[in-house]
């Protein structure tokens, strides 16, 4: 199995407040990981750490063997690190396709194109790829709508979708599912099982059922560092992540 | 034909026309808006459409001007030389001032562009051999090109219109490209565009630069339309005229700055003719477009264009939000 993100010894620590020590694990490409652990056991920042959001305090970030550590966010994403936010973070004032071509003109390597009105007749490919995608995403209808017009599931939606339109490495998607019907949850999650198996996908989430729904490996995270990391079933299974994490009634 | 061309040819046939049926004097202030608005323009590139709202953005306008002045003065009045002495002075006065500027936002950003503004401000006024301090530069040999003087305001209002026509299609197009999309994304949500893949400090650096280019370009037109140089042209009061006319007139718009300066310049010319109340005139009419037209005078023609045009289709059509600015 080829090892495409490797974290070796990493802490991270605000002031004096330690929220991550000495966290150590690596991950297979293609693999899908869910991320589980009480409030405040540091996921979001874990995710930070990944995507360069945050630097560690102590420690390294490897993608593909190459130290990444000191890399900005920017980078990171250009290599193929996409994160998804824990809240709607969209480009509001902006139509569902305004958002959705930022992402994929990088792609198309036009960034700075600035002699060239950015249309239909003169990017044609483009915005046939945006099509497609809106599509797949079933927001076709809301193309030319501006995001904050729209349901919150419906902006929870694009907010995946933008992760996966640039066809990442690795995919980080913090509770994607979060604040959404029950309907809406089914849906992503399907569309989360059509992403391509080479991807890897890294979930927290708080819904047990979406994420032993998808997971293949489960990370429990507790008291700053890793409880757990193992198949899905023996987490389940697990006396000490049902009492912290679930609570002390019942198995999951 | 596309409706943007028959517009743009109205203008283009508008300003060739004005001439031929305006008095001198409206001509000279035609001169004067296209200058300020070209100025204003400028500015709306970083403000407007990056998000980067500037207070010393005089500072270019002066070092376009002096430059320009200084140039046709000592060495030769031909403009290409003139022009592309303000343009080179404000693009390196742009890159050294845009590496601090870029390592700060919001508020921070605003009083960091506003030092640098006044400490060239305090050069020019202390620089007397070259400025003539708190004199300014005076008698400015009009611009020459191809040995053709402008010496007769006519035909540096022409000019000082085809220059504009040019910028300002240059812009059009700058800002719907896809690297202008990208400034706006800056402005609505810089930390999603870095997520996105995007350098954000790179983008909102250029912008910095084409903004402060441009800047310049318009003090260079000045000094060819006026023939004198003032340091209260460099002073932050002129950064802050320019801000009120890029918000009066709308933010993040094209035509918006434009018409702002438009305004601003028609109101000061008629104004004078009344008071010496000036500044209080203009902070008057900042305060009422803040409070109740905060879309400036684009948004207003833009509702009003909507209503008339289909009533029934659109209900709730939000102007532009501006929050952000």
């Amino acid at each position: 199995m080829e090892c495409i993100l490797k974290v070796d010894g990493v802490s991270k620590q605000f002031g004096g407040l330690e929220i991550l020590k000495d966290l150590s694990f690596h991950v297979n490409k293609g693999e899908r990981i869910g991320i589980i652990g009480p409030n405040g056991a540091g996921k979001s920042t874990f995710f930070n750490l990944l995507t360069g959001d945050l630097a560690p305090s102590k420690g390294n970030v490897f993608y593909k063997d190459k130290d990444i550590t000191t890399e900005p966010n920017y980078k990171r994403a250009r290599r193929g690190i996409v994160r998804t936010f824990q809240k709607n973070n969209l480009l509001v004032p902006l139509t569902v396709l305004d958002n959705l071509l930022l992402v994929l003109q990088r792609k198309h390597g036009i960034s700075r194109t600035w002699f060239k009105i950015r249309n239909q007749k003169q990017y044609e490919t483009l915005y046939n790829e945006a099509d497609e995608l809106l599509q797949r995403w079933g927001l076709k209808h809301q193309r030319n709508v501006k995001v904050e017009s729209l349901s919150y599931g419906e902006q929870r939606q694009i907010e995946i979708m933008l992760g996966v339109a640039t066809n990442p490495d690795v995919l980080l998607l913090d509770e994607p599912t979060a604040g959404m019907s029950q309907s809406e949850t089914n849906y992503i999650v399907q569309l989360l099982h059509e992403l391509p198996k080479d991807l890897t996908l890294m979930i927290i989430e708080h819904d047990l059922e979406v994420i032993f729904g998808i997971a293949e490996r489960m990370i429990v995270l507790y008291d700053k560092h890793i409880l757990i990391d193992d198949s899905p079933d023996v987490v389940r299974k697990d006396p000490q992540v049902n009492q912290i994490y679930i609570g002390t009634e019942g198995a999951v | 034909m596309n409706n943007t061309y028959v517009k743009f040819i109205a203008v283009l046939v508008l300003i060739a026309a004005a001439p031929f049926f305006l008095p001198l004097f409206h001509i000279n202030l035609l001169s004067e808006i296209l200058i300020l608005a070209i100025f204003a323009l400028s500015l709306n590139v970083m403000m407007g459409y990056a998000g980067m709202v500037s207070l010393g953005h005089a500072a270019f306008f002066g070092t376009g001007a002096y430059a320009a002045g200084i140039m046709a003065q000592n060495a030769s009045a031909n403009m290409i030389f003139t022009l592309a002495g303000a343009v080179v002075l404000s693009l390196v006065l742009a890159g050294i001032v845009g590496l601090f500027c870029m390592k700060v936002s919001g508020f921070y950003f605003l009083m960091l562009t506003l030092a640098f503004s006044q400490m060239v401000y305090s050069f020019v006024y202390q620089a007397n051999q070259w400025t003539g301090g708190s004199n300014g530069l005076s008698g400015i040999p009009s611009p020459v090109l191809f040995g053709f003087s402008f010496s007769n305001s006519v035909w540096v209002y022409y000019l000082i219109g085809l220059i504009f026509l040019l910028i300002f299609a240059g812009l059009r197009v700058l800002v719907k490209s896809p690297f202008g999309q990208i400034l706006i994304g800056i402005r609505e949500n810089e930390t999603r565009l870095k997520s996105m893949g995007y350098n954000t400090s790179m983008y909102k650096y250029a912008a910095f630069i084409i903004s402060g280019v441009i800047g310049g370009m318009s003090g260079a037109l000045y000094t060819y339309f006026n023939g004198f140089i003032a340091p209260s042209d460099v002073y932050w009061t002129m950064s802050g005229t320019v801000l009120i006319m890029v918000l009066v007139g709308g933010a993040g718009t094209m035509t918006g700055p434009v018409l702002g300066a438009a305004l601003i310049v028609l109101l000061e010319t008629v104004v004078a003719a009344y008071t010496d109340m000036w500044m209080l005139i203009l902070g008057s009419v900042f305060i009422i477009f803040v409070i109740f037209f905060p879309s400036g005078i684009h948004g207003i023609l833009q509702d009003t264009l909507n209503k008339w045009q289909k009533p029934k289709l659109n209900p709730d059509v939000k102007s532009v939000k501006r929050e952000q600015i």
